[in-house]
């Protein structure tokens, strides 16, 4: 078995609220390893950007954060502003939906590899910063010829590539890209996720791939961990977990995407729960057709039905 | 035959760009002093986005005509040029017979209520301090169709119709009360109450989480079969146009590539374009190849769209016929230089910038006695191009200090009928 690179053991994120602390994250744990991709999917407050941005240290002041999340053996939970900044970059490297909010627009794209590389490595002299930015660029696909260019005379999906060039420069270990292509049209989100996995190849990286579009995930993911209001409640092999899901949710989340095959339009009843004050015990079973008495009194424990397959269902036996 | 509900006629919609005096002036000496690369002798015009250039299509009652393409395609804008809710450049609009083109702001007012919209974000479309009763209730006093007791009555029973039930609950309630799915029933709502003919759905569910984006589309689908409705549904996503359309027209750039029955088009698509987009759809079965070859770089502006066919500089099957140009032998230099071709680093190519582009043709300027030497280079890298470009340039010439390459002129572009449907492409 590979190294493993990153590790949550019961995280928990909450936000404070003038209304109460709000469990974006609720006890959460999965690992990642050395050059793998998971994919973590979810709706609209599953909690799983929260994961990401509890992972890079980017949650907001006063959120809790419990539990516990080893980078490589070492402990991030807790860790000081400083501390975290130097981890970011080398150890760890982030891509977001909107590339254009994440450049400067006063700074040609030179100058930002510049200052990324100096902010690590003061030795770096400006000739070998421009040197490794072209190389870089070069094997996104972005002509040398562009370095001085600033970010407005490029195109979303080559801003993009722009960024993720960036956080590659530093050769960071593990990547986190929350909706890395949510802002972009269907073919250059085609060619991005053509390079998001040709990184793991050539960079040996791990991926933390945080997305809300199954397909992506069916495409360039190794594992899945899907997300319900603020818990995992199924991870696995993306083969199995897509093609014989556990849990009711997977299995309405499956079958409620509109793809090419679609042959008939399914949805899940109801909305998803309040994070401020989610459901007892299970917190799909306001919603879930199969939900007994059980489901609303324990909250069921993640179980491997088949190697390497999770789900947290009482009843995860009769879908299996 | 039976009228349409909707009769577009070479739609064009273009919208200045705006610049202020300054840089207006500065570019008008620019393209005075022949620096800026633009055709010799042509007067200097403010520049255009070309969203919509040249569109036409009907829509017969009770159909469901998918208007599919990437973002600035120019779907939205037509969508919104067909409700007259922008102004047009060219082309003409009938609308159940009648032609509102020209027809002004009051006189349209009556058929307003026939043609209605709805919009992506539900929560941008409701006033937040109006209830969800007022705001869906509003068209009708707007109109003068009923009394506030009466329309209240209208409100509460389309509010039972598109689900937003207990009606008498939600009418008080505000939007930021509601789901968002729960919002865009209300706009439904709000479509529907004035018994509209036309509706343009401007993506939807695009908004809306994977879960509940079925039963709104259901919604939509159940209103229609009920009202006989007709809707023009505009969508970026090919898999839910697929399932809701009866015919489905593929936009890139500001023009229609491609239309048809929308099992035919999914079936055997015709044009390069859809069939690209198509394929690059990810579909959750993992262990699925993509047999395709993505086509290269991203939708050009619209300002200067491609000559000829708007889609040939990313065309993987393009015709040396297809409209190449100037800029795509710049192009083919910055790409060569990416992969560092031996032909591209020769140092009598040149950098990319020395190369000037007017229409069908590209220059460089060299010192005199080296120009036959730059006109081999470029032969020599011209080995390496993909036929069909290599084949669109018509001479590699000297002429003073210059060399010149100039393209052929394209083969005109008609749309064809190519089993069932229309395709704009010179493969057919």
């Amino acid at each position: 078995m590979s190294e493993i690179v990153l590790e949550a053991k019961d995280l928990r994120v909450h936000y404070h609220t003038k209304r109460g602390p709000v469990k974006a994250v609720d006890g959460v744990t999965f690992d990642l390893h050395e050059g793998e991709t998971v994919g973590v999917v979810g709706e609209t407050g599953s909690g799983k950007s929260t994961l990401g941005k509890a992972i890079l240290g980017l949650v907001p002041p006063r959120t809790k954060i419990r539990g516990s999340l080893l980078l490589r053996g070492r402990e991030l939970t807790g860790l000081s502003d400083g501390e975290y900044r130097r981890l970011r970059g080398e150890d760890l490297a982030l891509i977001f939906q909107d590339p254009m909010t994440r450049l400067d627009p006063l700074m040609t794209i030179r100058e930002h590899f510049i200052e990324t590389l100096k902010s690590h490595d003061s030795a770096v002299s400006t000739e070998g910063a421009s040197k490794r930015a072209a190389e870089v660029l070069r094997s996104m696909g972005i002509p040398e010829s562009r370095l001085d260019h600033y970010p407005h005379e490029f195109s979303g999906g080559m801003r993009q590539r722009i960024m993720i060039a960036m956080a590659l420069v530093l050769r960071p270990k593990l990547l986190v890209a929350d909706e890395p292509t949510t802002s972009l049209d269907v073919i250059v989100e085609a060619q991005i996720l053509e390079i998001l996995r040709d990184l793991r190849r050539a960079y040996a990286m791990s991926v933390l791939l945080i997305t809300h579009n199954l397909g992506i995930v069916a495409e360039v993911c190794d594992r899945t961990a899907v997300m319900y209001a603020g818990k995992i409640v199924e991870l696995g092999p993306v083969d199995s977990v897509f093609r014989r899901p556990i849990h009711p949710y997977t299995q309405g989340l499956l079958a409620s995407t509109i793809h090419l095959n679609t042959k008939e339009l399914r949805s899940i009843d109801g909305l998803p729960p309040s994070l401020l004050n989610p459901p007892s015990g299970c917190r799909f079973h306001p919603r879930c057709a199969y939900a007994k008495e059980i489901c609303a009194q324990q909250e069921p424990p993640m179980v491997e039905f088949r190697p390497g397959h999770f789900a947290a269902c009482h009843f995860g036996g009769d879908f299996v | 035959m039976i009228e349409p509900v909707l009769r577009i006629e070479d739609l064009h919609v273009h919208f200045p760009v705006k610049m202020g005096l300054v840089q207006f002036a500065g570019r008008a000496l620019l393209h005075a002093t022949g620096s800026a690369g633009r055709e010799e002798g042509e007067e200097y015009v403010r520049p255009r986005v070309h969203a919509v250039d040249g569109v036409s299509f009907n829509l017969n009652r009770g159909e469901i005509l998918g208007l599919v393409g990437e973002s600035g395609c120019g779907k939205t804008t037509t969508g919104r040029a067909v409700l007259r809710l922008l102004r047009l450049t060219k082309g003409r609009i009938v609308f159940e017979g009648t032609d509102i083109t020209g027809l002004k702001e009051k006189d349209l007012r009556p058929l307003r209520p026939r043609m209605q919209i709805i919009f992506q974000d539900p929560h941008a479309a409701l006033n937040p301090s109006m209830t969800i009763g007022r705001s869906i209730q509003d068209p009708l006093l707007v109109h003068g169709r009923a009394t506030e007791k009466e329309a209240r009555e209208d409100t509460l029973a389309v509010m039972e119709e598109v689900g937003l039930a207990p009606a008498e609950d939600l009418f008080n309630k505000y939007p930021a009360d509601l789901s968002g799915g729960q919002q865009q029933r209300a706009v439904i709502a709000r479509a529907i109450i004035l018994k509209p003919s036309l509706i343009v759905a401007d993506e939807p569910v695009a908004m809306l989480d994977m879960s509940i984006r079925a039963r709104i589309l259901e919604l939509l689908l159940d209103l229609k079969r009920k009202y006989g409705l007709t809707y023009l549904f505009i969508t970026h996503d090919l898999a839910t146009a697929k399932f809701v359309c009866d015919r489905i027209a593929i936009m890139y750039l500001g023009r229609i590539v491609e239309t048809g029955p929308a099992e035919a088009i999914y079936r055997d698509p015709k044009h390069p374009y859809t069939r690209a987009l198509i394929a690059a759809i990810p579909v959750p079965e993992p262990g699925r190849t993509r047999e395709v070859t993505l086509p290269r770089g991203e939708v050009p502006d619209a300002i200067t769209p491609p000559r000829g066919c708007r889609f040939h500089p990313r065309c993987p099957v393009a015709l040396p016929t297809c409209g190449w140009e100037g800029r795509d032998f710049i192009e083919f230099l910055e790409r060569e230089q990416l992969v560092e071709s031996p032909g591209a680093s020769d140092p009598n190519i040149g950098d990319v910038g020395e190369w000037k582009v007017h229409g069908f043709v590209a220059r460089r300027s060299v010192d005199a006695g080296t120009n036959e030497r730059v006109a081999d280079a470029v032969h020599s890298l011209l080995q390496r191009a993909p036929p069909a470009f290599a084949h669109a340039i018509a001479s590699v010439s000297v002429q003073d200090r210059d060399v010149i390459v100039r393209f052929r002129a394209p083969d005109p572009l008609v749309a064809k009928e190519v089993e069932g449907r229309t395709v704009e492409c010179l493969l057919y």
